[in-house]
Order: C-alpha cells, then structure tokens, then sequence
C-alpha cells in the first residue's frame, strides 16, 4: 500500500481533532475546558496546515486517492470555511451546553469527510467520502434546542439524502456494469455518448444524483430551504456552505467525462437552467432570510454548472472559483443572520428594518453580501460570475449563459430587498429583534465583507491556483 | 501631458477615500462643510484636464494588467468625445452638495457618501477604457443612486427605486454577455484595439442588440422610459440632478463608444428603427409633458424629449448630426439638472411640487424667476442659449439626411416651447397661493442657480472652443464608421435567422 503521511498532513490533523472531541464528548460532565473557545483556534490552526500543504502531489492507495492541486485548493477551501463556520458557531444560543463537543465533532467529522472527497478520484471511495459528510450532517442539524422544527427539518435531510444516495449507488452499478471500472482517470478514457453505452449513460446521470443533492441542484434541492430554515443559523450557515464545495469536486473530476455535446453533458446544462430560473423565481416570494438564501443557494447550484459544462480548464477553474466565492459570500450572510437573531431565531425581511440605525456595520456587511450574491461589481460574485460566463460562452451551451445573464435581473429583486429592508424601510418590527454589536460580530461580518471585496477586486493570485488545477484535468 | 500624478485615476479614486473620511467626522454641518471641500478639490485635482491635447486621440492614458488570466486591464483615458463628460460630472458634485444643504436632514452622512460614491463610479463609467472595467463601474453607480432614491425620496420612494433599480440591471445583463462575446471574438477588452477589429454581421447583430438595450433603458429611449418620471420625481433634488445631468448621459455616450465604433454595421442596419424611436421619443416626451401637473414630473419627460434629439443625432451618422448630439448631452446635462435644482429650491419652500401651489412667484422671488426663465428659454432651444446650439445642429443634420424626416421635428421643438411656456406662465404670473410670504434666494442659492446661467451663456454664445475638443475625435469616429459599415453590407440575407441558428448551434466563428 503507498501510503505517505507527509501528503495528508490536513487530513490526519482534522481526524486528530475529531478524536479529540470524541475523547471530550466521552469524558465526565465535571470536566469540560469549554469546546467554543478552543475550537476556534484549533481550526484555525488547521487552516493553516491545509495552507501549508498546499503545493504536495501524489496518488496513494492504489490510486484511489489523489492528492493534486485541485484537491488542495479545496482542501483548503474547506479547512477556511470550517474555520469560519466553528467561530461562527462559537456563540450559538440554541445549542445546550452538554451538546456541545458532540456538536463539533459532527461538524469537523463533515468537514474531514469533504476533505476526503476532494481527493478520491474512485467512484466508491467518492461515494463512501460523501457519505462520511452527510451522515455526520444528519445529527447536526436537529441540534436545535426547544425547536421541533429542527427535528422536522432533519428528517427531510435524512430521508432525501437517503433516496438521493440510493439512486446514486443504483447508478453506480450500472456504471461498473457498461465500463468495468472504477477509476475516474480510467472512466474519462471510455465513451460516454449514449450511442456508445446508453447503460454508462444512464448509471452516470444517476449517480451524479448524488451530487446534485448535496449541491441543491433541482429537482434535488427541495429539502433546502426547508433545512435551512429549520436548523439553527449557525448550521444553517455550514450546510449551506461546505457541502457545496463537496459535491463541486467531484463534479469537477468528473467533468473530465462530461465533453460539451455529449447527452449526460446537456441534460447537466438543462438542470443548470431550470435550477438557476426556479431558484431565483421561489426566492421572490420568501419571507423567512433563511428561506430566502435556500433557494437563492438552488440558483447558485446552477450557475456552477454553467462552468462545468464547458469542458475546458478555464470553466472548471471558473467553477471551482465561483463555488469558493458562493462559499464566502453564503459564511458573510449567515453571519450577518446569526448576529442580527443573537437569540437564534429565524429572521425574517421584517426584522431586519432599521437594521442600519441598531447596527451599521452589521448592516453595511449584510449590504456587500446581497450585492456580492447578485454579481455586482466590485465583488466576488461579480468577477465569479464574469469568469463563468467568459469560460462558457461559445462552447456549446450559449443559451445557458444567456439565461444566466437574465437570471441576474431575476435576483436582484430579493437580493435588493434585503438591502431596501436594512436601509430603506421604515419603522420597527414588533418583536424587535437585538443585534450583537460586539466587537466579535461586527469585526467577524466586516472581515468577511472585505474579504468579498478583496477577492472582487484582485482576484488574479487565487484564480491562478484555481487555473493551474484545472488544467491538470483538462490539460 | 504629464502633471505627476495619474490624473483620471486621482478623479476616481480620491472621492472615495473621501467618501471612506465621512465615517470619521461628526456633525452635519461638517460633514456638509468637509463633502464640500472635498468637491471643489475635486475640481482642482481636475485641472490639469484643460491641457487636453485637441486631437482624437485618447489622453491621459492609465494601463495597466488587472486579471491577466483574463488580459482584464485597469485601462483609463479619455479623448473628445468622453473629456466634456467627465468635466459635468465634476461640475455637477458641489452643486448638489449646495442643493441638498437643507434639503436633506436625515442621515446626512450616509447622504453625502452616496453622492462621493457616485461621482467616481461615474467618472469611471466614462474614462474606462477595457470593457469590464467600464462595466464594472456601469453596475457599482446603480447602488448609491438605489439608495439615494430609496432613503431620501418622496412618498413613493419605495416603488420608485426598486423599478430603477430592475428596469437598468435587467438591461445591462445582457451587456456583460456581449461584453464577453466581444472578448471571445476579438481577444481583448480594450476598446481601443477592438474597434481596429471588424465582426461578421450576424456578431454584430446580437451585439448591437444586447448594447442596444442596455443603453436604451438608460437613455431612456421611448418605450423604456417609464421608470424616469417614477424615479425623477421620487428622488431627492441632488438625485434628479445627478439622474439627469451624467447617469441618463451614460446611455447616449455608449453608443457612441460601443454601437458605432465596434458594430458599425449593425448600427447602420438598425439605425431607420433607432431614429423612429427617437422621433417617437421627442414627440411623445413633448406630448405628455404638456399635460403634466407635477413640475418635476414635467421637467422629466421633457428629459425623454431631449434625449431623443440626442439619440436621433447620433443615429443620423453625419457630423452635425453627431457634434449635435454630443452638444446636447453637455446641454441637457446643465440645463436639465439646473431646473431640478430649481424645483428643489421652491419645493423647500411651498412643500409641493404642483404647479398650482408654485404659482404667481413673478413679483416675490424675481432672483428664481429670473433663472428659472432663463432655463426654461434653454432647455427648448432659444436662440443665444446653449441648447440652441446643439439643437440646431440636429435639425439641420435631419433635414439635410431626408426633409420628410425633419419635417417629423418641427412639432416636437413646438411642443417643448409649449409646455415650458406653460409652466414658466403660471409659475412667473398664475394667481398667488402663498409665494407671497416666501423668501426670495439666498446665497447660496444664487451660488448654485449662477453656475450653470454662465455656462447656459457661455456655451451658447461661444461655443466655439467645445467644437474644438470634439470635433477631432468625431471626425475619426465618422471616418472609422464609414469605412468599417461599407466594408461589411454583405451578409444582409435574413440575419435574424441566420443569428438564431449561429447562437442554438453555438457556433465558434463569430470572427471574420
């Protein structure tokens, strides 16, 4: 077995965490060292390492598992927005105090499962990665103290990602049944045009099912608003982030199969438009911020695919860009939300009225964020966005560029309602909602909010990693 | 011309930092006093633009690489047809610092950081050079005029700024499409090097199209106008000000800089409908004006009427017709945002903005008369003044290109007399309500009221100098169109079919 520990450095590091917490959720209730205020730290740490680790290359266990650019640059991705999510969560109210260790040892078991993923190039090995971040998100999410809504909302996950895994792995059979093999470098080799194998084609489009839950993609995204309304803001704030970045690794390694032209390719393209159009069409009608940003997420997961239907190094790298940006614009928003309900209520477009006069920076940040998600300029989802478009047009799919470009017309409407309900509305809500105004959230959102615009506006250095990975996939 | 310092990016950025300053100081009377200053630096920083060389090239070029994945460049600089631009927009800062003196009282801060915000985002728009950046600086002015509609508008300020907002964002998505088509056919952003380049027609087709709609919601042109008089009448004086004098500039002044540099023979193709439309705009902005009773709402579609003069100069093709336009927009600009001025200042008074509350102020405010009277004659084109000037030179463009075509103007120059008569009557000699106890301007008043008067006279007596700086970069935009249109008035065989099938078949070979 070649195996070098030298190469998974982040890994092992974040399973030393997970064994951590476990030996802490194990330990008698007398002994705590309170887990919200070394995590942070910890996890910071380990975004580091995965910084560190950041350049090493190799394939290990009989080549199912592949350290390369791309699986860094997500690992890296992954350990940052983990870091984000834990210092988010660190001032959870919905979340009593025995539960806490057990609450981030799911999350940093997710978390170690998504870092998995952006290295296995092996169907079964994505499959079991895959598994690894969702189960631990099942019992995450009802992790709401005093709420049955939190219950409800995780057995919609639990039952839909079941069905989603049961289609994927159905089609995973048919897959090794047509091809005979497992490896995503061997399967790119073979013909995926339906003349070829319609079997192949069949099993794949089931299989990518499986992503296209975890990403919210329709039609698998209808457990998504109402998972993000149900969990606290916090975890809201995780699972509306990094299982995206999950399911858009694979998505990529496995766009090395998806040639422009081929079936599976355009029925990719067509989900990608309805997504993106039923998306920002159920967001018009949301009250519920959470709700709002659920189907603004669906949306989102079609303008990725965008990327990924070109077929070139430059819309991969676009996609895994975009998907970074949708990464760091999502944390802004729901830190903004988890601040404004410092109670951790939900909060609706009602509550944030004169959210500018209770908290300005606070507001401010909430602002960048609703214009990043729209994609105007000078913010990351702005040059995001631009880089899918410039990657994709005239490759085949024109008329799904055309529809994102129209899409951003659709969405500015909530989008703007956010900002119009933070700065423009009058007058109080009745259950007047108390923002935090410490230092820690408005330093936290502001840092975010600059961090959006800093990606805005030189995007050059990390789009460059972003580049070079894709074109290891598609030299 | 080297000054030591990089002038436009000096222009775009200094505002902002300012704007950043506001944050740091207290009190409103400072934070009016310090937004202030910080125009009339502005302005100073502005300076070295009067050594503008009298050619067509483009000057106080700025380049250099911003995402060169994407050979996305930070590329500024400006020649005749864009200086003039840049110049109203610096002019117009203090004036709506000075008009929204007392006019805005809540969240003055917040207030004076959209128009700083606003001033370089616009200056951007203009000087940019790589098309993105330009975008880039399209979309980030929608925000602050969003807010200055929402915040600080009237009653109805909440349907009125959300349709702005939509009406130009739903139009310039397509922009950012053909923008990057652009790229994909011709290797780069900068405009400059595209319109060296020649695009198949079906290319330019759909370019000229997608720009097209872009720029005619901004304009606006007539049946996307609707959301100007919501937003003109809704915003806050220093709004409509900066609304009429450079955003609804934005519009003509790309299809200058786009439509007839880069798809001349798209333009020619489309330029029968383009002209229609804008007859249709004189005639109908004209036409309903007349039957306003809101002042603002007035002066408003009256803006619809005299961006059709523009749009229909540019769409002539000719010389006069195109130095007619650009005069117009410089004209529209002073003379338009002046009477909103002017409509803020009585409405501070009387509280309304109907004529019937504004009336019979002859006798008691003779100073505002005085300048209202001055504007109106103006803004419809009297002889001695600047609109006449660019007015005349349309005329005299249409009626040289086709007689039947003029013929369709001489009703729309009537219609703008008549409703400026109209109002200009009651508001000088209608029966008084209660202008007798008002005030008659202060100093600050005549501050703002005085500066756009000498330059009504100025431009309109001597225009002579304008011509100068425009006419080199005209005179080369016209030879590069005539050349580039005829070489191309080929593939004219049902292009709408033809393009449908290039985009569903995504066809590669946009190029020629």
């Amino acid at each position: 077995m070649n195996f070098n520990p030298a190469l998974i450095v982040p890994e092992l590091y974040q399973f030393l965490l997970i064994m951590a917490l476990f030996v802490q959720s194990l330990g008698s209730r007398e002994w705590q060292p309170h887990t919200e205020r070394w995590m942070p730290i910890f996890a910071g740490l380990g975004f580091m390492v995965s910084m560190v680790s950041f350049g090493s290359e190799g394939l290990m266990f009989w080549g199912a598992y592949k350290v390369d650019l791309i699986s860094q640059f997500f690992k890296v991705a992954v350990a940052g927005g983990f870091f984000v999510a834990v210092v988010n969560a660190s001032r959870q109210p919905s979340l009593a105090e025995a539960k806490r260790a057990d609450y981030y040892m799911f999350l940093a078991l997710s978390a170690w499962g998504l870092m998995l993923l952006s290295s296995a190039v092996e169907l079964i090995t994505i499959y079991v990665a895959l598994e690894l971040s969702s189960y631990s998100l099942y019992a995450v999410i009802p992790l709401r103290s005093k709420d049955k809504g939190a219950a409800e909302a995780a057995l919609k996950y639990i039952l839909f990602g079941a069905m989603a895994t049961a289609v994927a792995l159905y089609g995973f059979s048919y897959i090794l049944a047509s091809q005979h093999t497992t490896y995503v470098a061997e399967l790119a080799a073979k013909s995926w045009a339906w003349a070829d194998s319609p079997l192949a084609v069949v099993g794949l489009s089931m299989f990518l099912a499986g992503m296209f839950y975890k990403l919210a993609l329709f039609p698998f995204h209808f457990w998504c608003p109402d998972v993000y309304q149900g969990a606290s803001n916090e975890t809201a704030a995780y699972v509306a982030t990094l299982p995206k970045l999950g399911a858009v690794v694979v998505l990529v390694r496995l766009a090395a199969l998806l040639k422009p032209g081929l079936e599976v390719t355009t029925i990719l393209a067509v989900l990608g438009a309805v997504s993106m159009t039923y998306g920002n069409l159920a967001a018009l009608a949301q009250k519920d911020v959470k709700r709002l940003l659920g189907f603004s997420s669906v949306a989102h997961a079609g303008y990725v695919m965008v990327g990924l239907v070109a077929g070139t190094a430059m819309g991969l790298a676009a996609a895994a860009f975009y998907s970074m940006a949708y990464v760091v614009m999502n944390l802004l928003c729901f830190w903004v939300l988890g601040r404004v309900g410092s109670d951790g209520r939900n909060i609706s477009l009602d509550d944030l009225k004169g959210l500018h006069k209770k908290a300005p920076g606070l507001a401010l940040s909430l602002a960048v964020g609703a214009f990043a998600l729209v994609g105007l300029p000078p913010t990351v989802g702005f040059i995001g966005k631009f880089f899918l478009i410039t990657a994709a047009w005239n490759h085949g799919y024109n008329w799904l560029v055309i529809t994102l470009a129209v899409n951003s017309a659709i969405a500015i409407f909530y989008y703007l309602s956010l900002v119009r309900y933070a700065y423009a509305e009058e007058g109080e809500a009745s259950n007047a909602v108390v923002p935090d105004n410490s230092m820690f959230s408005v330093a936290g959102a502001g840092i975010l909010a600059a961090l959006v615009l800093v990606l805005g506006l030189i995007p050059a250095p990390i789009f460059d990693f972003a580049v070079q990975a894709g074109k290891i996939l598609l030299p | 011309m080297d000054v030591g310092y990089p002038v436009l990016t000096c222009l775009i950025f200094f505002p902002l930092a300012a704007a950043a300053g506001l944050f740091l100081i207290r009190g409103e009377a400072v934070v009016r006093g310090y937004t202030m200053a910080v125009s009339i630096f502005e302005l100073i920083l502005a300076v070295p633009l009067i050594w503008f060389k009298l050619d067509s090239q483009f000057q106080f070029v700025e380049r250099v690489s911003w995402v060169p994945q994407w050979g996305l460049e930070y590329y500024l600089g400006v020649d005749g047809i864009s200086i003039l631009m840049v110049m109203l927009t610096l002019v117009i800062l203090p004036l709506c610092v000075m008009c929204s003196w007392t006019y805005i009282s809540k969240r003055v801060k917040e207030f004076h950081f959209c128009l700083l915000f606003m001033t370089a985002a616009c200056v951007g728009v203009f000087t940019a050079l790589d098309l993105v950046l330009f975008y880039v600086f399209w979309e980030a002015m929608l925000i602050p005029m969003y807010l200055l509609i929402a915040v600080w508008g009237g009653d109805e300020r909440r349907y009125a700024s959300i349709k702005f907002f939509l009406y130009t964002l739903a139009g310039s998505t397509l922009l950012l499409v053909a923008i990057v088509a652009f790229r994909i056919a011709g290797g780069t952003f900068s405009i400059p090097e595209l319109m060296q380049q020649s695009f198949s027609f079906r290319f330019q087709f759909w370019a000229f199209l997608a720009m097209a709609l872009a720029f005619a919601i901004k304009v606006p042109m007539f049946p996307f106008h609707t959301w100007l008089p919501a937003a003109h009448v809704q915003a806050p004086s220093a709004g409509s000000v900066i609304l009429a004098a450079v955003l609804l500039k934005m519009g003509t002044y790309g299809f200058l800089r786009f439509c007839l540099p880069l798809t001349p023979a798209a333009s020619q193709y489309f330029a029968p409908m383009m002209i229609a439309i804008s007859i249709v705009s004189i005639l109908y902005g004209g036409w309903v004006a007349l039957g306003q009773e809101d002042i603002k709402k007035l002066v408003a579609y009256s803006s619809v009427a005299h961006m059709g003069f523009v749009t229909l100069g540019i769409f002539l093709f000719t010389l006069r017709g195109v130095e007619g336009a650009l005069f117009q927009m410089l004209n529209h600009g002073i003379v338009t945002g002046a009477l909103f001025m002017m409509v803020g200042c009585v409405y501070e008074r009387s509280h309304s903005r109907e004529i019937k509350n504004n009336m019979g102020m002859g006798k008691y405010l003779p100073a505002f008369m005085g300048f209202w009277g001055l504007f109106a004659l103006s803004s419809f084109g009297f002889p001695g003044t600047n609109s006449f000037v660019g007015e005349i030179l349309v005329f005299v463009a249409t009626f040289e290109v086709n007689a039947w075509l003029g013929a369709f103007l001489v009703p729309g120059a009537l219609l703008a007399a008549a409703y400026m008569f109209r109002v200009s009557m009651k508001m000088a000699w209608g029966e008084p309500s209660a202008a007798k106890n008002w005030k008659d301007l202060n100093s600050r008043e005549w501050a703002y009221c005085v500066v756009p008067a000498v330059f009504v006279l100025v431009i309109g007596l001597a225009p002579g100098y304008v011509f100068k700086m425009i006419d080199p970069s005209i005179d080369k935009l016209l030879a590069d169109f005539k050349g580039r249109s005829q070489v191309q008035r080929v593939e004219t065989e049902t292009p709408m079919r033809t393009a449908a099938l290039d985009l569903f078949a995504g066809d590669a070979s946009a190029k020629n």
